[in-house]
C-alpha cells in the first residue's frame, strides 16, 4: 500500500516537472502567463493610478501595491488555461496514451498536471512580488505576507489548473481550451481583481461579491496592502478548495468518458 | 496459457460504427503475431481494446493471463505498447522520455537510468539521447519510441504501425530489432498494412477486414489456402489469344495483366516446360516467363474482394474517425 503510494507520488512529480519544462520550453505557453499581466498591470498602474484617490478605494500606498494581487490571478488564470492547452496537445498527438497504458492511477495523470500549474503559480508570484520590489511596494505584513501570498497562490494555480484539464481531458482540442482566453478575461473583470468591489456598478457588483476568484485575489491581497485577515485567507482557502473539488470532480467524470468511449 | 486470447471482441462507437465485429484470435507466448488490414479495417481499435485504451462493447480478452477489463492494471504491468505514428512528446529528449517510461512503471531511479542508457545504445541513439525528440527524423522517432515500451521488460509487446511512413532503410531496422526482441522471448502483436512486413516478421497473420477477421493462418499456410502459382508469359509478337488458348488446355487461365498472359500451373515449376513446348509448337514467340508463388496480397484479394496495396494507393492515409476525434479504427 506504502510502496504503492510511493509510485504515485513519484509519478505526479515526475509528470508535474516534465509540465513545468514543456511551458518554459514552449514560449506560446509562457508568453500569455508572464507577458500579458506584466504589460496589463504596466498599463493600468500607468493609467489608472489616480483611482486610489477615489472615495471607497481601500486605503493602499499606490494603485500597484492594490493590483499586485490581480496581476498574480490574472496570471494564475492564463496559466491554467496554458496547463488545459497542454494537455490537450498531450491529447491530440497520443501522448496521454502513453500515461494511460501504464499501470499508474489515472488521477495521477491529472496531478501530475496540476502539480505544473502550481509550480507556474508559485512562479508568477514571486515574479511579481518581485517587480512590486523592484517599484517600491511596500509589504504590509512583510516576509510572512509575501510567504502567504505565494502559498495561497500556489494552491490557486493547481484549482485553476483542474478546470483547465477538465475542459482539456472532455474536449481533447486544444483549440477548444483555448476558446476560454477571452473567457478568462470577463471573470476577472468580474472579480475584486482590478478594481475594488465597493466601486463597481450592479450588476457587476453582485456578481464581483460572490465570484471565487474575488475571494482567493483578496486573499492574496490582505497581507500586501494590510494586516493578517484570518477571515480573509479562510475564505479564499475555502474558494481555494470548492475550486479545485470542482475542477477535480470534472476532471475525472472527464476521464472516464475518454476511457469509456475512446475520445 | 496463450499470452493473448481474444473471444468475440466487439467495439460499436456512437452512431452504430462497428469497428470491430466479434473477434476471436489466440496469440502463443513467444509468437509474432502480424495483424494485417487497410486503413479503417479494425487494427487501431482492437489494440487499444487490448491495451485497456478503450473498453470493448461486447466479447472478452486475456492478456498476459488478466482480463482487459477487469484486471487493467496487470496487463498494463505485462505490456509495452507502441501506438502509430509514435505518441511522443517533440519537446522532450530521448533520454527524458525512457526515464519517465521507467518511473510510470515503478522503477527505482537508479535502475530506470540504467536501463534508459542501455536501451538507447540498443536503438543507436546514445548520441542523439539529449536531443528534442522533435528534432529526431521519423526513424530515430520509432526507435525511441520502441525503446520506451521496452523499459520495463514487457512480456507482450503491442506495435501498431510501427513503419508506416518510415523509408525502406528505417522499416528493415525496426524489423530487425521486433527480430531480435522476439528471439529474447517477447511475443509481439504487431498492426500492420504492409504485406512484405506481415510476410517477414510474423509467425502467424489474421487478416482483419471491416472489423472482421477473414483470415488466419502462418503466411505458408495462407499462400497455401489461395492456390497454386501462376506463370506469367510475357509475348514478343503479340499473339495474346492464340497464346491464351494454347495455355487454357495446360491449366487455369487467369485473366491477362499488362499484355501478359496468365495461368495458374497446379504442378508448379514442373510445368513450365509442357508450357514452353506448347507454345513453341503453336509459333508463338515468348520474350520472358516469369513462375509467380502466391503471395499475401493474393490471400487478401481471395478473402476480401481488393487488392490491400492498391488499396492504399488509392485511398492514401485516409483515416475513419470515430467519436469526434481523428483516430484510426
Amino acid at each position: 500500500m506504502r510502496s504503492r503510494l510511493t509510485a504515485n507520488l513519484r509519478v505526479i512529480f515526475a509528470l508535474g516537472i516534465r509540465s513545468v519544462k514543456q511551458t518554459f520550453r514552449r514560449p506560446q505557453l509562457m508568453a500569455p502567463i508572464i507577458v500579458f499581466p506584466t504589460l496589463l498591470l504596466a498599463i493600468q498602474t500607468g493609467g489608472a493610478g489616480g483611482a486610489v484617490d477615489l472615495p471607497g478605494f481601500p486605503p493602499v500606498d499606490s494603485f500597484l501595491q492594490f493590483m499586485l494581487a490581480g496581476a498574480i490571478l490574472q496570471s494564475l488564470m492564463l496559466a491554467g488555461n496554458s496547463g488545459g492547452i497542454a494537455l490537450a496537445v498531450d491529447i491530440e498527438m497520443g501522448f496521454t496514451d502513453r500515461l494511460f497504458a501504464a499501470p499508474i492511477s489515472r488521477s495521477a495523470i491529472v496531478l501530475g498536471r496540476l502539480v505544473g500549474t502550481s509550480v507556474l503559480g508559485a512562479f508568477t508570484a514571486v515574479w511579481f512580488i518581485a517587480i512590486g520590489l523592484i517599484f517600491g511596494v511596500h509589504f504590509e505584513e512583510g516576509v510572512l505576507g509575501v510567504l502567504v501570498a505565494i502559498v495561497l497562490a500556489t494552491l490557486a494555480g493547481m484549482a485553476i489548473g483542474g478546470l483547465g484539464a477538465a475542459i482539456a481531458l472532455r474536449s481533447g482540442r486544444a483549440s477548444v481550451v483555448q476558446g476560454f482566453f477571452p473567457l478568462v478575461f470577463v471573470v476577472l473583470f468580474l472579480s475584486s481583481a482590478f478594481f475594488p468591489e465597493a466601486l463597481m456598478v450592479e450588476p457587476a457588483k453582485t456578481i464581483a461579491k460572490y465570484n471565487p476568484l474575488s475571494f482567493i485575489v483578496e486573499g492574496i491581497r490582505d497581507p500586501v496592502i494590510s494586516s493578517f485577515s484570518a477571515s480573509e485567507i479562510g475564505a479564499a482557502l475555502l474558494a481555494i478548495a470548492g475550486l479545485a473539488a470542482l475542477g477535480l470532480g470534472l476532471s475525472a467524470a472527464a476521464l472516464r468518458h475518454r476511457v469509456r468511449t475512446g475520445g | 496459457m496463450p499470452a493473448i486470447e481474444v473471444e468475440g471482441m466487439e467495439r460499436t462507437f456512437e452512431g452504430d460504427v462497428r469497428a470491430v465485429q466479434g473477434v476471436d484470435l489466440e496469440v502463443a507466448e513467444g509468437e509474432i503475431y502480424g495483424f494485417l488490414g487497410p486503413n479503417g479495417a479494425g487494427k487501431t481499435t482492437m489494440v487499444r481494446m487490448l491495451t485497456t485504451l478503450l473498453l470493448p462493447t461486447g466479447g472478452r480478452a486475456t492478456v498476459a493471463g488478466h482480463d482487459v477489463v477487469r484486471e487493467a492494471p496487470a496487463v498494463r504491468r505485462a505490456i509495452g505498447v507502441a501506438l502509430q505514428e509514435a505518441a511522443l512528446d517533440p519537446l522532450m529528449t530521448g533520454r527524458e522520455l525512457i526515464r519517465l517510461q521507467a518511473t510510470l512503471h515503478a522503477i527505482p531511479r537508479d535502475e530506470g537510468r540504467r536501463r534508459a542508457d542501455s536501451l538507447l545504445e540498443r536503438v543507436d541513439l546514445t548520441d542523439a539521447a539529449d536531443r528534442r525528440i522533435g528534432t529526431y527524423s521519423g526513424g530515430m522517432q520509432r526507435r525511441v519510441d520502441l525503446a520506451a515500451a521496452l523499459v520495463h521488460e514487457p512480456q507482450v509487446l503491442f506495435l501498431d504501425e510501427p513503419t508506416t511512413g518510415l523509408d525502406p532503410v528505417s522499416r528493415k531496422g525496426i524489423w530487425e530489432e521486433v527480430t531480435s526482441l522476439n528471439r529474447e522471448g517477447t511475443t509481439v502483436f504487431l498492426t500492420t498494412q504492409y504485406l512484405e512486413e506481415a510476410d517477414q516478421l510474423a509467425n502467424r497473420v489474421g487478416i482483419i477486414d471491416n472489423g472482421r477477421i477473414v483470415a488466419e493462418g502462418t503466411p505458408g499456410q495462407l499462400k497455401a489456402e489461395v492456390g497454386h502459382p501462376h506463370l506469367e508469359v510475357t509475348l514478343a509478337d503479340g499473339l495474346v489469344e492464340q497464346a491464351e488458348r494454347v495455355c487454357a488446355t495446360l491449366g487455369k487461365p487467369l485473366p491477362s495483366k499488362d499484355g501478359k498472359v496468365l495461368i495458374e500451373l497446379e504442378e508448379g515449376a514442373a510445368g513450365v516446360a509442357a508450357v514452353v513446348r506448347a507454345l513453341d509448337e503453336a509459333g508463338v514467340l515468348v520474350e520472358s516467363l516469369d513462375l509467380v508463388k502466391p503471395s499475401l496480397d493474393d490471400v487478401f484479394v481471395e478473402k476480401t474482394g481488393y487488392h490491400l496495396e492498391a488499396d492504399e494507393e488509392e485511398t492514401g492515409e485516409q483515416e475513419a474517425p470515430v467519436e469526434g476525434r481523428g483516430e484510426r479504427a
